[in-house]
């Protein structure tokens, strides 16, 4: 009698377990790690698909709190886009786990770790070990600084999308493609007018920007961070004024969820401009999709870049 | 005659087919995958599809790859080169992360009570094995080594990919009754446990015990709501089972909510229920808890601020042979990160005894931690405690915890 009442309840439980996911049609809801990825879905998706972020721009990404609320946000997706090569671990596997959501648990088909195709730079090799600070074992996650690795994204988003909403495939392939020529179209403004700047010696806080630079001809030639996720020291930062005054370095990248206390006592000892670059969609108000980043970005650093030649 | 024809003919194909059979063996790959150590390959074929640089000399040797060949049976389904199984360094990519911390504590000052600690130890070694099992669960394993005992603090599975917002673990859990009761001791912000879990909840290892968790999310608009219903052999440190039928039941439900996005309320109710203790049957204690927190961390300096208010109360009724005792213990703390690496901390105690709630335990603590990066962490508790005997103790406890390998990241 108690088995078979079990049973019915069981199957009771089931029945509308499988019914609820019938019956969710509609656009596809994709859910993001970062606002980069987010604008890059919603480039490729258009209104067939509902795009959130669960981190917003002007949060540091490898710190995000696994707040029960991203549960119910995962809970309801159908697609979960990751930045990958660990930059969420701290964060995202929990909330996975909690997410009673098959569809999106690693491996399955609603999970998208968008870097699988992406030029990675500052993949480790020979021994690593964390006296090396919080380094990342599978490469630079700040991948998606370089418009090339946004289309590269875009193509991923759009494979994952088709196989997913299949009926809609063609229209996905097609925004893709429309991206690609618009990112492709403006990427050459951003090259022309970063151009006259080559080799533009530059310091960062954190190892942001190995993609950008690579993209646009800037030198990284050291950290405010003595090592990556590490504060700044002392010693360290009194190197790193030596080795700006020696290379006339005059340029300060600082993300915009980091402290300015030392970059700006850097900037004092050697004149150089601290600029508070966001490396991501939301990082700033008017930032708002994945090409005003690259605008906003690339104005940023050439007015600077004029100003301190000019002075 | 004929029988031993039959048996030549076939000594000799089996003879034949062996030896055709080694040739080819012998001709298609030469790091044969015999057992033994004759690793030539590269330690671990590494996972990243990245332009890596170009190699100066020769192509790095790789695992010899088993290749469908074009055409053969099967053709159509995967062709390219096929996991070698038993390589030694593809295995590696399965192990599951392992990491162990430490956590070495201290204490000066004078404490005549019972639950004095010691001056100096290596309280626990905690190692963790953290792996997803299948696409359908994961498992988590817990051991700790303290004071020469090793022991199973948590051992379970967690079933992901269940229909109908349901999660279940099974294994041997910290059950969901409260906060403190779920944490280990790496991410307490104490250097101890507050005085009610020692009083009323078991301590350290509270209820710790083999059984089996459902839980099930009911999503809504308004809040994140989970109910946790969870069974136990009924062995832990307040529950014992001297029969089969004496099992610890738990449950629990949590609600959450953000305020801004940068503050939120956590708030839970908890209840377990077991038999105690007491020898003979029907002797039970029944508990209740409430908790409830509050936290703030702008997102804009998530690493520099951060501010945790948090409270839980319990009430405990513990059936005697003279008569139930009802008794009543909280704590109520707070914790404020006030630059990258430093937080500062308070926490007010005061517990009923389970057994005799007329003797009541009183403490404060104030606690400031630093942490080098991450993955260490050193504190100090400056704490006052008031026994019920009577005993008074002012004592400087301090702690320095280490963490190596990958360990998984926590709940919320």
């Amino acid at each position: 009698m108690r088995v078979r009442s079990a049973v019915v309840v069981l199957g009771a439980a089931l029945a509308l377990a499988v019914t609820g996911t019938l019956w969710a049609a509609g656009p596809l809801n994709v859910i993001t790690t970062t606002e980069d990825l987010a604008a890059i879905a919603r480039e490729v998706g258009g209104d067939k698909v509902k795009v959130e972020s669960l981190s917003r721009g002007y949060q540091d990404p490898h710190f995000v709190e696994a707040k029960p609320s991203f549960v119910l946000k995962l809970n309801k997706a159908d697609l979960l886009i990751a930045v990958g090569r660990e930059l969420e671990i701290g964060w995202l596997p929990p909330l996975v786990t909690q997410s009673r959501n098959s569809k999106i648990q690693l491996g399955g088909d609603g999970y998208l770790d968008a870097s699988l195709t992406a030029r990675i730079l500052e993949v480790p090799t020979g021994q690593i070990t964390r006296a090396m600070g919080d380094v990342h074992p599978l490469g630079n996650p700040h991948y998606w600084l370089d418009p090339e690795n946004g289309k590269r994204i875009a193509k991923e988003i759009e494979a994952k999308l088709s196989a997913l909403d299949r009926a809609n495939a063609a229209y996905f392939a097609q925004r893709e493609e429309d991206f690609e020529k618009r990112l492709s179209a403006a990427e050459k403004g951003w090259q022309a007018t970063m151009a006259p700047y080559k080799g533009t010696k530059v310091v960062t806080y954190h190892r942001s920007w190995p993609n950008f630079a690579e993209r646009f001809g800037l030198e990284v030639i050291g950290y405010v961070e003595p090592r990556p996720g590490i504060p700044p020291s002392p010693s360290h930062t009194f190197d790193v004024i030596q080795e700006m005054k020696r290379q006339n370095v005059k340029i300060i990248l600082v993300e915009p969820y980091f402290d300015l206390k030392t970059p700006n006592s850097i900037g004092r000892e050697t004149g150089a401009k601290v600029l508070e670059m966001p490396p991501s969609v939301g990082g700033e108000k008017e930032v708002t999709d994945y090409f005003k980043l690259f605008d906003y970005d690339v104005k940023l650093l050439v007015d600077a870049i004029k100003q301190t030649r000019s002075s | 005659m004929r029988s031993r024809d039959i048996r030549r003919s076939i000594i000799i194909s089996i003879v034949s087919i062996v030896l055709s059979g080694a040739s080819g063996w012998a001709q298609s790959s030469d790091p044969s995958p015999s057992p033994g150590p004759v690793v030539q390959t590269p330690p671990t074929p590494s996972p990243t599809p990245t332009p890596s640089p170009a190699p100066p000399e020769a192509p790095p040797p790789e695992p010899p790859p088993t290749e469908v060949p074009p055409g053969a049976a099967g053709a159509g389904g995967p062709s390219g080169p096929l996991p070698v199984y038993g390589n030694v360094g593809a295995s590696k990519v399965f192990n599951p992360d392992i990491a162990v911390i430490g956590d070495f504590l201290g204490a000066i000052g004078k404490n005549d009570s019972e639950r004095a600690t010691p001056s100096l130890e290596l309280h626990e070694a905690e190692t963790s094995f953290q792996a997803i099992v299948d696409p359908y669960a994961r498992a988590d394993f817990f051991l700790t080594f303290s004071n020469d005992e090793v022991g199973v603090e948590e051992g379970f599975v967690t079933f992901t990919s269940l229909p109908g917002n349901f999660l279940v673990k099974v294994g041997k859990m910290r059950a969901s009754f409260g906060k403190v009761n779920q944490m280990h001791n790496h991410v307490m912000p104490w250097t101890d446990r507050p005085i009610v879990t020692d009083n009323l909840v078991g301590g350290e290892d509270g209820i710790d015990d083999a059984g089996i968790s459902l839980s099930r999310l009911f999503p809504n608009e308004l809040l994140f709501l989970e109910a946790t219903a969870e069974v136990y052999r009924g062995e832990s440190n307040i529950f014992r089972a001297p029969e089969r039928g004496d099992l610890t039941w738990v449950g629990r439900l949590r609600g959450y909510r953000d305020l801004t996005e940068s503050t939120n309320l956590d708030f839970g109710g908890s209840f377990a229920q077991g038999h105690n203790d007491v020898a003979g049957p029907g002797f039970k204690t029944r508990l209740f808890g409430a908790d409830i927190a509050f936290r703030y961390r702008p997102l804009r300096r998530a690493i520099y601020r951060r501010l945790i208010l948090r409270t839980e109360l319990m009430w405990s009724r513990k059936e005697l042979e003279a008569g139930p005792v009802k008794a009543f213990g909280a704590y109520v703390s707070g914790e404020y990160q006030f630059a990258q690496r430093w937080f500062a901390g308070v926490r007010l105690d005061r517990s009923d005894r389970a057994d005799d709630a007329a003797l009541v335990d009183k403490g404060a603590s104030v606690l400031l931690t630093y942490w080098p990066s991450e993955f260490s962490q050193i504190r100090g508790q400056y704490r006052h405690t008031r026994y019920a005997e009577d005993i008074k103790a002012n004592e400087l406890l301090f702690q320095v915890q280490f963490s190596i390998g990958a360990h998984g990241a926590h709940t919320f």
